[in-house]
């Protein structure tokens, strides 16, 4: 479903990503983990079309999307839910999730959405006309990703969906990531710190350091790895 | 009569004067705001656009009386409709060709070039036009039904005062309400997200110039039929006044704009009135230098902690 082929991104003359390679197929689990600054969030920024690449190739369903702006890679298909959730603060939860349908014309696919959306995250339904900034982080996390589905994205981004949450929040956030990967096929591509947790719901994974791609397995694999268990799960 | 009520009509007056002042300001301040709002830019060229408006009206107005058509309203309709446009033509283009090359720049970059295209207009006009002022048609009818009270109010003020409370509204329906409004909002608050969602902020950014232009251009024509002259020049002063009231109200905040605007005509109207002609600019300046000094976010401005 998408490739990325010896992608190199700079941040003004810092090289981020040094030749990264990954495949990602229809209806998997795929998650990046590394450390701080290893050049997991670059890699989502590079496909999703807010850091194009310096050089090699993303392609996506056979599409190449390098160079696309983000509009045109939103609309194939592609939603990314950035870190820190980046709700719209004083927008309503209802606004914000509008606004995540934007390039839909649908009216009633949007309302049937709609209603999923607060179907998995009910909380959301009862602040829905609440300003995005007095949401809690964990139901800011929840509108986020929300909001990414409402574009319906075949393919999800999602960097650090745990990033400062309740253990409890994020077991349910988690549920959530895999109950949309079960029944709606929907592509996940998860960069997560919780290397454990992550690893856990992959079906495969890949592991990122200094922006390059080190290793790469199934999450059960990668769980039971002696480099692995030392560098991210502290064991 | 006796002195209460000479008192009360007087008082009356003056309050109609600012209420008819501030409107203006308001309208102007809109534009300011609105840009602020979104790219964080004081878009000096702004009072110009204005301008632009109120000779666009006048140019229309005057070809129309030489090809003989009379009928007021349609000369009204047409010279307002045709500044809206050109002026609106104006904004757009002065933020493709200033500011939107400048777009990841330092941020006095497009400051400096706000400045130059205000230069740009001024001389532009003057060149185009004369330095001296231009008489300007009475666009707006006199009305038979404000007879009884044409002495404190006529039918230019009466007009202003109609015509901005129905754009206010209409404004702040597009603005909380539809789809583009909503996503002027979301752009204001996280540029890079809003990307992320699909939003074209390009297109988004050119029509809020758009919207500040048009609105500034109903102004000039307002204005300009009020006072039955303009020039070159009225651009910068209206336009240092409204940027005044926008920040007087809180930058980046529309219904902040609207106050900022009443607020400041109140009292250079009232200032004037009560105190002495010869100071109206010194009024409105010293109440812009204490809302600074007192409350610098403006009086409905967010206290803001700038993100790192």
């Amino acid at each position: 479903m998408l490739e990325l082929n010896n992608v190199t991104t700079y941040y003004g003359n810092i090289q981020a990503l040094k030749d990264v390679s990954l495949i990602i197929n229809e209806g998997e689990i795929i998650t990046l983990i590394g450390a701080n600054g290893a050049g997991k969030t670059t890699t989502l920024m590079s496909i999703s079309g807010l850091t194009p690449p310096r050089s090699g190739q993303i392609v996506f369903e056979k599409n190449p999307i390098h160079g696309l702006n983000p509009e045109k890679i939103v609309r194939m298909g592609v939603s990314h839910v950035p870190e820190g959730r980046r709700i719209f603060p004083f927008l309503t939860v209802l606004e914000n999730l509008d606004m995540g349908a934007f390039l839909r014309k649908d009216k009633d696919g949007i309302r049937k959405d709609l209603k999923y959306v607060f179907e998995l995250f009910p909380i959301l339904a009862q602040r829905k006309h609440q300003a995005g900034g007095t949401l809690s982080g964990g139901e800011q996390q929840m509108l986020a990703i929300s909001r990414a589905l409402m574009a319906r994205p075949r393919l999800l981004l999602l960097d650090e969906p745990s990033l400062g949450l309740a253990p409890l929040i994020i077991k349910q956030i988690f549920s959530i990531i895999e109950k949309l990967n079960k029944e709606h096929n929907t592509t996940i591509f998860l960069v997560e710190q919780n290397a454990n947790l992550a690893l856990k719901i992959a079906h495969r994974a890949y592991v990122m350091e200094n922006g390059n791609i080190t290793l790469t397995g199934s999450g059960h694999d990668l769980l039971s790895n002696d480099a692995v268990k030392k560098a991210y799960l502290g064991i | 009569m006796d002195n209460l009520q000479v008192e009360l009509q007087y008082f009356l007056e003056l309050f109609l004067g600012g209420l008819t002042k501030g409107s203006i300001y308001a309208l102007i301040a809109l534009g300011y705001t609105m840009v602020y709002g979104i790219i964080e830019l004081i878009n000096f060229a702004h009072g110009e656009i204005y301008m632009i408006g109120a000779f666009t009206a006048l140019i229309i107005a005057t070809v129309l009386n030489i090809m003989g058509v009379n009928h007021a309203a349609l000369v009204l309709l047409l010279s307002a409709g045709g500044a809206v446009v050109y002026a609106s033509a104006y904004g757009y283009t002065v933020e493709k060709i200033a500011y939107s090359p400048l777009r990841n720049a330092p941020r006095l970059s497009p400051l400096i070039s706000a400045i130059g295209m205000s230069i740009f207009l001024q001389n532009y006009v003057l060149l185009a036009q004369t330095s001296n002022f231009l008489p300007f048609p009475k666009l707006i009818p006199e009305f038979e039904f404000l007879e009884p009270i044409s002495h404190i109010m006529g039918s230019s003020e009466f007009t202003i005062i109609c015509t901005t409370s129905v754009i206010m509204v209409l404004l702040t329906i597009l603005i909380k309400f539809t789809k583009i409004g909503k996503a002027m909002r979301a752009t204001a608050q996280d540029k890079s997200m809003a990307l992320l969602l699909g939003i074209n902020v390009n297109h988004v950014i050119s029509f809020t110039f758009i919207i500040g232009s048009a609105l500034a251009a109903v102004g000039g024509v307002l204005i300009g039929s009020q006072m039955g002259q303009i020039n070159f020049y009225i651009g910068f002063i209206a336009g240092i006044k409204a940027f005044t009231a926008a920040v007087l109200g809180g930058i980046g905040s529309i219904p902040g704009a609207v106050l900022g605007g009443l607020v400041l005509g109140w009292t250079e109207s009232f200032g004037t009135g009560y105190i002495s002609s010869d100071y109206e600019d010194v009024f409105a300046f010293t109440l812009l230098v204490l809302i600074l000094i007192f409350k610098p976010s403006g009086i409905l401005g967010r206290n803001t902690s700038q993100k790192v």
